[in-house]
């Protein structure tokens, strides 16, 4: 359980996907201009993300692994992924309509998320159990809501500063990125893992 | 005619449309892997391996494809290729395969290549989407290339290994962590917005000079 909890805390806050793994740059540097949108962006990415983690170690461990077919496992995981987030879109429509009007438009980015195909890849590559599976997956997720509200918030401020006209858009989202990356390398003493 | 156009087709995809800092696309790899510049170079490699050959064969099939299914037939191509790279990679190239690690697999979610796809390929020619692909790819080496090479120098004092800068000089860790990462893609795509600018703003002077010296020549031939 302690083990859990500290792959929760490294997942969500030291290995951060956004600031040290660079996965799902697009959204973040897309997505990331209005808090609201962001906070629904995020738990749109969370929820699929969970998601995956169960179904990717499923198909990997029982299916792909036992038939000696994991030299497949890139071409079975995106298509995986791209049929899963249509299937979630799919049952929230059905099963809640204000959650499908919230998070609605942003789930069929998310197919093209490199953060959901790198969480399949990294569940495979560090070997983690079924258990581990999930906690890593919904860290991974409420490690990539937080970069994104963090960030959405500095670029509201951003909006009233004056910026070198070059640099308005992207590269100052890169450069704040970057800040935003130091800053979380305190986080790295916080646990060993 | 013909011969120019299709030159055109390579060429835009080195500047005018570079995909790493006009079109914004592929900013995973161009930051997680420029490390160094020999990284930088082997990443663009394979991702344009990938690009040039499901190019090729989804123009070859782009009219087979039902519209509605083709997002996941060009993702499914893609994957293909992806998977002959990390191979290849993991039996002739273990350290490189080892050091670009999950990003080799990621090349699959790449949009350079799902846009290029989207955008050219699935309405072109097979000749044109091959030079198109080529384009692109050299676009991104050399961007991959240029990103990692000043970050290897200030983090590391090399260049694909070989020292440059003097012992005296004090590496910048910061370049060769993640933060350095961001910061020097967020200035070099300043900085280029900022050349394109000056570029146009002195195409529109010269044509403003163009106008006023035909005017004054009018006006005194008036005279």
């Amino acid at each position: 359980m302690e083990g859990l909890i500290l792959l929760f805390v490294s997942s969500a806050l030291i290995n951060n996907f956004v600031l040290a793994y660079f996965l799902g740059i697009c959204p973040f540097i897309g997505v990331s201009n209005k808090i609201s949108s962001a906070f629904s962006m995020g738990i749109a990415t969370t929820f699929v993300m969970v998601i995956t983690a169960i179904v990717s170690w499923l198909i990997y461990n029982l299916i792909l692994l036992p038939n000696q077919l994991d030299y497949l496992q890139y071409v079975a995981f995106i298509l995986v992924i791209a049929s899963l987030v249509q299937f979630v879109e799919m049952v929230i429509k059905k099963v809640s309509q204000p959650l499908y009007r919230a998070l609605g438009i942003f789930l069929p980015l998310i197919t093209t998320n490199c953060a959901i195909l790198g969480l399949a890849l990294f569940i495979v590559l560090k070997d983690y159990n079924f258990a581990q599976s999930i906690v890593y997956g919904f860290g991974v997720g409420v490690g990539f809501t937080l970069a994104l509200v963090i960030m959405a918030g500095i670029r509201e401020e951003l909006d009233l500063a004056d910026v070198p006209k070059p640099f308005r858009g992207a590269p100052i989202t890169l450069i704040v990125a970057g800040l935003l990356a130091l800053a979380f390398m305190g986080f790295a003493g916080l646990i060993t893992i | 005619m013909k011969k120019v156009s299709l030159l055109k087709e390579y060429t835009k995809g080195l500047w005018d449309q570079n995909p790493t800092f006009k079109q914004i696309l592929g900013t995973c790899p161009t930051l997680a892997v420029t490390v160094s510049a020999m990284n930088g170079i082997a990443m663009a490699l394979a991702t344009t391996f990938v690009l040039v050959f499901s190019s090729m064969i989804i123009s070859m099939i782009r009219k087979l494809i039902p519209n509605q299914v083709r997002i996941a037939a060009y993702i499914v191509i893609v994957a293909g290729f992806v998977t002959i790279v990390d191979l290849v990679m993991k039996a002739q190239f273990p350290a490189m395969s080892k050091s670009l690690g999950p990003y080799i697999p990621l090349i699959v979610v790449n949009c350079i290549i799902l846009g290029r796809a989207e955008a050219f390929a699935s309405k072109n020619g097979v000749f044109s989407s091959i030079l198109d692909a080529l384009g692109m790819g050299s676009g991104f080496l050399g961007a991959l290339f240029v990103i990692g090479s000043i970050r290897e120098v200030l983090g590391n004092r090399t260049i694909l290994g070989v020292a440059v800068l003097p012992e005296g000089f004090t590496p910048w860790l910061i370049m060769i962590l993640p933060a350095g990462a961001f910061i020097t893609y967020g200035l070099l795509m300043g900085l280029s917005n900022a050349y394109m600018e000056k570029k146009k703003e002195n195409e529109r002077k010269a044509i403003y000079n163009k106008y006023i010296t035909a005017k004054q020549f009018v006006n005194e031939t008036e005279a």
